[in-house]
């Protein structure tokens, strides 16, 4: 006879049958957390390895990293042994102060000496630029797209093309943005290039084809288009949002189809977009390759302002027209086209640690204003 | 006036829902042999005729699908809306006016045809904001006026004494039923003639309904109003005519007492007993 009660008491009912199964489960639990926690042990090491060797140097060179140019860092040991590394201003400074002091030994490490300003401010006005152009075309087209377009073949293809410039290499964008806007883009000049196509206009001034050259604007535009995909699907997606009723309350009042959008939809679809087109801009400002041929470069000792000459119309031309030092490729050019060593560092993780924080400040204030909104309108 | 013939060809004559002569209610609306395609071939309203008046409540009743939004959604155009949607035979006309001529524009349309949707949907702006939005889009900037208005309509969507303390919150916290009344107050703030409502109580739980009907009866010295509803005993309680359709096709119009107790045809009578849609 069987003794049910020991029976019962080693096999519970619902114990598990299946231990492959069980095993499986685990095996597929355990691969998606890793994976997981991979991207986050990623993200944690450089913003560790970013801050931890990027707030010491802005500490160590203070205000100056903000306030001067890039320039050259002069190390040199006097006779007494002692190293020093200033900038090259201060050099020059320092030699007028001590001639007495011998100087033994002196190398010269380009770009990284004194701060950063020219980068910073070249990348503020060509995210400025980029920002106006891409919003203006970005938010009209997605109206288009969204509020006047019908459906059809046509429309399909546009849509197919915007999805397609998103995927375009960035690089790509550079050599484009080099071929139309630095070579080909009209200017009204009295000073036509050789062989560029024009159009006279009155006293020796043409509408003249032959391109903005290296210029903060190009480098605007040139992003802008990069950025366009972006702005035009985060625009349509914030007007997909508007309920319909709003439209149909509005025309049933006998709005025009433009008094419709401007009141009834554009109020409430404008905080999705704005926060959206946020994100896009830092996306931008951290681009490199864009910018390369068509606005930056690697130093200039003006900053955009300075140096202008001219009435008012020059002087904003002059402003636009002019190359630029911008951040991102400052640390292209400090991290990799010259030579390493340990006086480089410092100006590579003082520029990486701005740069973050400037973007990081961005997508902060972008989810906040997200918040924010939300709150505010609801249906 | 002449007897309205509605619906198929078999059904032509076959009921006559006359006006009594000396009636002084005067023609509105009027659809003659009326279809309309929302792709521009398969029609969905098949040759309606109808006839509405003034200063009465017409309700449009019939299973879903069955064409009665689609036909009051042609009053006001909104189905303009819909690129290939085209009336593909017969006139419209209201107040003596073909509201498919060319000449028409529909912004002057819609000013004196204003509509209530299914779904209230006050705009997020004050309660206030949401009453001046249709005098603002016609250009109306005196505030006395805009002030004028905002509280008559207010006061004949009978939401005054509710919301007269807190006209800058947003109309989107009041509960269903008022923000279905402030949307009334809304369209009425511009004078239309014509209230089109579609389906207006269908999201509202009873007691917001019954305010809104005992609103739509109130209302109907002022306006002519035209209800869609799924609702039977809506259309008896609010409607002075009402009219069946099956199909894409009006099968009966009639008094609202007369087509609730004797429908003359058929599909009416199995419809209101509840044997189909």
């Amino acid at each position: 006879m069987h003794d049910v009660a020991t029976d019962t008491a080693i096999k519970n009912a619902f114990a598990t049958v299946s231990f492959k199964q069980k095993r499986k489960d685990a095996a597929v639990r355990w691969t998606m957390r890793i994976a997981t926690y991979f991207i986050l042990a990623c993200a944690f090491f450089v913003f560790i390895d970013i801050i931890s060797k990027g707030a010491p140097v802005i500490l160590d060179r203070g205000l100056d990293f903000f306030t001067k140019n890039p320039e050259t860092l002069m190390v040199f040991e006097t006779a007494d042994g002692t190293e020093h590394q200033l900038g090259y201003s201060d050099f020059v400074v320092w030699k007028d102060n001590n001639p007495d002091q011998e100087i033994v030994e002196q190398h010269g490490y380009t770009y990284c000496g004194g701060g950063i300003l020219g980068p910073v401010v070249g990348t503020a006005f060509l995210t400025i630029i980029c920002i106006v152009v891409a919003l203006f075309i970005g938010l009209t087209s997605a109206i288009y797209l969204n509020e006047y377009s019908g459906k059809g073949k046509f429309m399909d293809m546009i849509r197919l093309a915007i999805l397609n410039l998103a995927g375009v290499p960035s690089i790509v964008f550079g050599l484009f943005g080099l071929g139309l806007f630095c070579l080909a883009a009209p200017v009204i000049t009295n000073e036509i290039k050789e062989g560029a196509w024009h159009i006279p206009l009155l006293s020796g001034y043409a509408i003249s084809f032959q391109g903005w050259g290296t210029s903060m604007i190009a480098g605007g535009f040139t992003l802008a288009v990069m950025i366009l995909p972006v702005i035009i699907t985060a625009c349509e997606e914030s007007l997909k949002a508007i309920p319909m009723g709003f439209r149909e309350a509005s025309l049933a009042l006998g709005a025009t189809k433009w008094q419709t959008i401007r009141k009834a939809v554009l109020p409430y679809a404008f905080p999705g977009m704005l926060t959206a087109s946020i994100l896009g801009i830092t996306r931008v400002a951290g681009e490199t390759a864009p910018i390369m041929f068509t606005a930056a470069m690697a130093s200039k000792a003006t900053l955009p302002w300075q140096g202008l000459e001219g009435n008012v119309f020059e002087r904003f031309f002059g402003f636009l027209s002019q190359s630029v030092q911008a951040l991102p490729y400052h640390i292209y050019t400090v991290a990799a086209r010259i030579p390493q060593s340990e006086y480089t560092k410092p100006m590579q993780y003082g520029s990486v640690f701005v740069f973050m924080v400037i973007v990081m400040a961005f997508a902060a204030m972008s989810i906040f204003m997200r918040i924010h909104y939300r709150k505010k309108l609801k249906w | 006036m002449s007897a309205i013939s509605a619906g198929t060809e078999k059904t032509v004559g076959s009921q006559k829902t006359e006006k009594p002569e000396g009636a002084k209610k005067s023609l509105v609306i009027e659809t003659n042999e009326v279809s309309f395609a929302y792709d521009g071939k398969k029609d969905v309203l098949k040759k309606i005729s109808m006839q509405i008046f003034a200063q009465e409540v017409t309700a449009f009743i019939g299973p879903s699908g069955c064409g009665k939004s689609t036909l009051l959604r042609n009053f006001n155009r909104m189905n303009d809306l819909i690129p290939t949607a085209k009336i593909t035979n017969g006139h419209i006309s209201i107040l003596g006016s073909d509201i498919f001529d060319p000449m028409v524009d529909v912004i002057e349309l819609r000013k004196k045809v204003g509509m209530v949707f299914q779904k209230y949907n006050p705009f997020p702006k004050s309660i206030y904001e949401n009453v001046a939005y249709g005098l603002r889009i016609a250009g109306e900037n005196r505030k006395s006026v805009i002030d004028q208005a905002v509280e008559e309509s207010l006061q004949l969507s009978g939401l005054w004494e509710e919301v007269k303390d807190r006209l800058d919150a947003s109309g989107m916290g009041l509960s269903g039923g008022q923000q279905q009344r402030l949307c009334i107050a809304r369209t009425i703030a511009v004078r239309p003639e014509i209230i089109l409502m579609d389906e207006p109580c269908s999201a509202l739980d009873p007691i917001s309904t019954a305010k809104v009907e005992d609103l739509i009866t109130q209302l109907k010295e002022k306006f002519t109003i035209v209800i869609v509803t799924h609702n039977m005993q809506q259309a008896t309680r609010v409607s002075d005519r009402t009219a069946f359709f099956y199909l894409g096709s009006l099968i009966e119009m009639d008094d609202t007492t007369k087509l609730f107790t004797n429908p003359t045809q058929k599909e009416t009578e199995d419809y209101i007993s509840g044997r189909f849609g």
